[in-house]
């Protein structure tokens, strides 16, 4: 079946919508907890930071629009596509699995927060946060995402609207596409996602003492608290933090995502990929770094002071800055602001994460789009139903979330370098890079492509491998191994019983990734028929 | 806050936000080079058979 090819309507387009799949809760709520952290954040870890940015994140952002935009002029929008474009063997197509199944992966329960975020936005602005105590904030969450019970979600309420509403005007906007759909969201969503955020930074940094009668709870000590760059020579020498910055420069620009290779296949072969690249890297560290790294932490310190601030993703999200909204003037406002940014950021990533999908259901199976957003979406409410019934403690989410959301990422990523270099050829990559370019890229970044970035992501993989599967305390000297929950809740260990819930979704994730890879070997014979 | 942190935090802040409007005024006010009269498209070497 013939259909038009799709494409952005415009460079800033292309530009907006790939920030916008950056730039997420991770922003805004990782990493200030990251720079604050008393032993692994401060002053090293944002040298590690800005390292691992130049050394890996930047380098496979341009390997991935580069891989992406020759793929796409090969008429490939997907990532078995691009694999089978460029590795030009039988099993080539089957290095793109990955770019198929971590998107639509994540997207299993990255829309349950998504969901999340515009109830908590509801209940804000309608008032309905205005609690009292700190353990009426914490059984709200948990009532919320139903973490006492599997099913209780299924129960009603407003968590179950939320979901349906957020599940379906996601698919809503696929359906509409490339240019009416993700671009138009996205260029509408970032602008309007940097100005809450701006409002924001201008309410918390206005905060001054909240409680006079703790004066050294401010914002310019919550400042410190997160800023002050401690021991940064200690810092440098623990592989912790090095892993920690790293991670995090990965997972929050969405590199070995499957998804900007994607978006990137839908340029023309001589649009400019090398300034694109770098503004939509650019746009998502002002948004980390420069927003997300004054917002929270300081706010969250100046109320409740150093004990508040240390906690996870979740716990500072949605515990602590509804306590810190409601008890400040006009917090429902502004509380309701905060998690309003929170879903735009989350939304334009969701998005992200179906056109991979999308592309490859289209060109593999032949599909039209009504087609293949109803399978993708019979897919996915599948998967994400399953994510939301067993709630209890998040299990389910935290197991997809671990095996697809960091080790799948990782993998992916790692592939991706190193079919960049021994596949496509790191020369002939380079002037790919500057075919319309709009930019001259520094020449030192290509050796970086060559020989520092496979080094780099392989060294901080195998760590991440050893930190968080076989449980390293990350000491050379004294080395410990003690296997990690994801592991225990699999095979069981001393004190603590195998999760039949974690066993359940770690099966199904292993029966998707066998009827993604039967996927690929049909759009393989589909594609040989067509002698592409 | 100590000044070493006003110095971390101003020059990760400074870095982050005069790329990124580096790079937006790059975008939205760059002009493109004109094209040379003899430019030839490159040729990739999978692509020689097909041409």
């Amino acid at each position: 079946m013939s259909q038009p090819k799709e494409a952005w309507g415009s460079k800033l387009g292309v530009i907006m919508a790939v920030a916008g799949s950056a730039v997420g809760l991770g922003n805004f709520l990782r990493f200030p907890g990251l720079v604050a952290d008393r032993e692994t954040g401060g002053g090293a870890f944002l040298i590690a930071y800005f390292i691992s940015l130049l050394v890996v994140g930047l380098p496979i952002c341009w390997v991935e629009w580069t891989l992406g935009r020759h793929g796409g002029s090969h008429g490939f929008n997907s990532s078995p596509g691009i694999f089978h474009a460029i590795v030009r063997k039988p099993w080539g197509k089957y290095l793109g699995l990955l770019g198929f199944i971590v998107p639509v992966g994540v997207y299993f329960y990255y829309v349950v927060i998504e969901s999340w975020c515009l109830g908590y936005a509801w209940h804000s602005f309608r008032g309905e946060l205005d609690l009292v105590g700190a353990p009426a904030f914490g059984q709200f969450f948990a009532g919320f995402t139903g973490q006492g019970a599997d099913g209780a979600v299924f129960a009603g309420g407003a968590a179950m609207a939320c979901f349906i509403g957020v599940f379906l005007l996601n698919f809503a906007i696929i359906y509409r596409g490339l240019s009416k759909g993700i671009e138009f969201i996205c260029n509408w969503g970032m602008p309007l996602l940097i100005l809450i955020a701006l409002v924001l930074l201008a309410r918390v940094m206005t905060l001054g003492t909240p409680d006079p009668a703790k004066p050294e709870l401010s914002v310019w000590n919550g400042l410190g608290y997160m800023w002050n760059p401690h021991d940064i020579a200690a810092g440098l020498s623990n592989p912790a933090v090095w892993l920690k910055a790293a991670s995090q420069i990965f997972f929050t620009l969405s590199v070995g995502f499957g998804v900007i290779i994607t978006y990137a296949s839908y340029l023309k072969p001589r649009d400019d990929i090398a300034l694109s690249g770098l503004t939509a890297t650019s746009a998502n560290e002002f948004c980390e770094v420069a927003l997300g790294g004054l917002i929270t932490v300081p706010a969250a310190y100046a109320f409740l002071g150093a004990s508040a601030v240390a906690g996870g993703t979740f716990a500072l999200g949605f515990n602590v800055l509804p306590q810190v909204f409601a008890g400040m003037p006009g917090g429902h406002i502004f509380g309701g602001l905060f998690f309003t940014l929170l879903f735009i950021a989350a939304i334009t990533s969701s998005l992200s994460m179906l056109q991979p999908g999308i592309a490859f259901l289209e060109e593999g199976l032949g599909l039209d789009r009504r087609r293949s957003v109803a399978l993708l979406g019979l897919i996915t409410a599948v998967a994400c139903l399953g994510v939301i019934w067993f709630s209890r403690d998040l299990k389910a989410l935290s197991t997809v979330d671990f095996w697809i959301g960091d080790i799948g990422i990782f993998l992916q990523g790692t592939l991706l370098i190193y079919v960049f270099n021994l596949g496509f050829g790191t020369e002939r990559g380079w002037e790919h890079m500057h075919h319309g370019a709009d930019i001259r890229i520094p020449s030192v970044f290509k050796a970086i492509l060559r020989w520092v970035s496979p080094v780099f992501l392989t060294v901080i993989f195998l760590m991440f491998v050893l930190r968080n599967v076989a449980g390293w305390n990350l000491s050379l000297s004294a080395p410990v191994f003690a296997p990690t929950e994801p592991i225990l809740d699999l095979v069981g260990g001393p004190g603590h019983p195998p999760s039949e819930v974690a066993r359940f979704v770690a099966l199904g994730l292993l029966v998707f990734a066998g009827f993604s890879a039967l996927l690929i070997h049909l759009a393989g014979r589909r594609w040989s028929h067509q002698n592409r | 806050m100590t000044t070493a942190g006003i110095l971390f935090m101003a020059l990760s802040v400074g870095a982050v936000t005069v790329l990124f409007v580096w790079c937006l005024w790059k975008v939205l006010a760059g002009k493109r080079p004109p094209e040379h009269l003899a430019h030839v498209e490159p040729v990739e070497s999978d692509e020689l058979g097909r041409r």
